[in-house]
């Protein structure tokens, strides 16, 4: 037969997205598909850039601080603490023990509420929107206390350069204490639902598959990581903050459950244990919260003078609630930095979607594809418009444009 | 064997108060444009919405006599919201592009800018008079 004949063939091409009701945030997919099974995957993320970076670089880092709030509306402390301990690092800027307590308190009650929006997300992809209403009433206890120590549910504007703008008063400590208890009282109960569940078992257990090996070749991070059975976690391998002081230990699947297997399955474990993970964490670092200072400077335009004089570049990380998340900053005696790159976790997690999806079902597609808990807007930072149109870049461009940036700066 | 631990917990939800706030009506009005425009008009009564937390950041006031016009609030806008007016030496506050970080009442030396409570801000002209505070 010749090409001339409309006859199809396998594999058929299926393309989901950039904005399908199925996906939460744009996101390009370029299924092959044989029957109802997936031979291979390709996807192009890029349809969320905001030029948040650009921006950046016009203002100083106190500015910037509120700015990177906006970068991910769930992990809001993560971004700016990520960010302000690489400004700090540039401008030898030594925290209060008290703003580091009160940084790791945050940091925990984040991760609770993410990883239960997670677990909600994960219940309505598989059709089961009863479970999605469980989990996210029981957020809503972790959003409450969140916006009674930073004053807003979301954009918490707590982190400072230097410390946290404000502190946990002694009336506010009953309110954490009644707030963890009544997550300990849901903590089985929560196990129970979702992992007793023959439903979500029958979808999850096996499906999604991410090998030990994979994950480490593909530098997947946080729990994606973790439900394959990487023992890592910058907080234990890295530790910030408090955290040092803390006894933390990467979670992956216990025994009980199989051990890891690295499938959908295994990702919800890891979570769940995560969230029980952090009610100890906020409980030691309550039991053990020093008196004294929460800011370095309490005296702003001080604070800006130290930081115009800054020279010099960082990295600060963090341990997000997907995985580790990266801010590079490079300051050169500046009101704004020269620059300032992020690498959130979803980046580093985005290309294990490729073996997690090759040889399962169409229907399976949602689930696999939530179970890295996907954040786009946090990852796309680059979007390359030539002569008007968006273009894809080839390595041979790439290394032709390098070379050409290279040769222009060696000319002046 | 399957097992369905949720039902049990359903069973139970069809005996507890629902978790919304019914906000800004108890039921959903069959115009919620009218509604409003009743309440506005003292004819009908809003269900008032989750009271806020302690220190909450909402629209930003502004106390125009004891401003010294440093200009400082304004070196620390992410939004660059505030704008210097020269001529009295004074600073209008754009609400439309206020982020609400509140580094302003940080930095003030004078004590002039608060955050109040007030967070139904909602409009459809962003230069309308309740958008700028100077």
């Amino acid at each position: 037969m010749n090409g001339d004949t409309k006859k199809k063939s396998t594999p058929y091409t299926v393309p989901i997205g950039p904005v399908h009701p199925a996906l939460k945030e744009p996101v390009m997919f370029t299924f092959q598909m044989e029957g109802e099974v997936v031979r291979s995957v390709d996807f192009a993320p890029g349809n969320t850039h905001r030029g948040i970076e650009w921006m950046g670089m016009r203002r100083n880092p106190v500015q910037i601080v509120h700015l990177t709030d906006r970068i991910c509306g769930i992990c809001g402390v993560v971004h700016s603490l990520s960010f302000a301990r690489a400004v700090e690092q540039i401008a030898e800027i030594e925290v209060p023990p008290r703003a580091d307590y009160i940084r790791t308190i945050l940091h925990e009650l984040e991760r609770m509420q993410s990883h239960l929006l997670w677990a909600g997300v994960a219940a309505h992809e598989l059709g089961f929107d009863s479970l999605l209403f469980l989990a996210w009433r029981v957020r809503e206890q972790s959003m409450d206390l969140i916006e009674n120590l930073t004053g807003n549910r979301v954009n918490y504007g707590i982190v400072q350069i230097g410390g946290v703008r404000r502190d946990i008063s002694d009336e506010q400590r009953p309110i954490i204490e009644q707030g963890l208890s009544y997550y300990r009282g849901l903590l089985d109960q929560m196990k129970t639902v979702f992992l007793d569940d023959s439903t979500i078992r029958m979808r999850c257990r096996g499906h999604g598959l991410l090998s030990y090996r994979d994950a480490q070749i593909l530098c997947a991070v946080g729990p994606t990581a973790r439900a394959s059975g990487v023992a890592m976690d910058v907080r234990h391998d890295y530790p910030y903050c408090a955290y040092g002081d803390l006894n933390v230990q990467p979670v992956i699947p216990p025994q009980e459950f199989g051990g890891p297997q690295g499938d959908v399955y295994d990702r919800i474990i890891v979570r769940l244990l995560e969230i029980a993970q952090s009610i100890d964490i906020i409980q030691q670092c309550m039991d053990n919260m020093p008196a004294g200072e929460i800011l370095w400077e309490k005296k702003y335009p001080k604070l800006l003078s130290v930081l115009k004089k800054a020279q010099g570049e960082a990295i600060g990380r963090v341990e997000a609630p997907r995985g580790e998340c990266m801010h590079y900053v490079r300051m050169d005696g500046n009101d704004a930095p020269a620059t300032w790159k992020v690498k959130a976790s979803s980046y580093s997690n985005l290309m294990s979607w490729i073996p997690m999806i090759k040889g399962e079902q169409l229907a399976d597609i949602p689930i696999i594809v939530a179970s890295i808990d996907p954040c786009m807007s946090c990852t796309d930072r680059v979007t390359v418009i030539r002569e008007g149109s968006a273009a894809n870049l080839t390595k041979e461009e790439l290394t032709r444009l390098s070379r050409e940036k290279t040769r222009r700066l060696s000319q002046c | 064997m399957v097992r369905l631990p949720m039902v049990t917990e359903l069973l139970m939800q069809l005996f507890k108060n629902p978790a919304t706030n019914a906000f800004p009506a108890r039921y959903l009005p069959p115009s919620v444009t009218k509604f409003l425009y009743n309440v506005a008009q003292g004819k009908a009564a809003i269900n008032p919405p989750v009271t806020v937390p302690p220190r909450f950041r909402g629209k930003i006031t502004y106390d125009r006599e004891s401003c010294i016009g440093c200009q400082l609030c304004m070196r620390v806008c992410p939004a660059h919201a505030i704008e210097f007016l020269p001529s009295t030496k004074r600073v209008r506050i754009y609400v439309t592009q206020c982020i609400f970080c509140s580094q302003c009442n940080d930095i003030c030396p004078k004590d002039c800018l608060h955050m109040s409570p007030e967070f139904l801000l909602a409009t459809e002209n962003r230069f309308a008079d309740s958008q700028i505070v100077e």
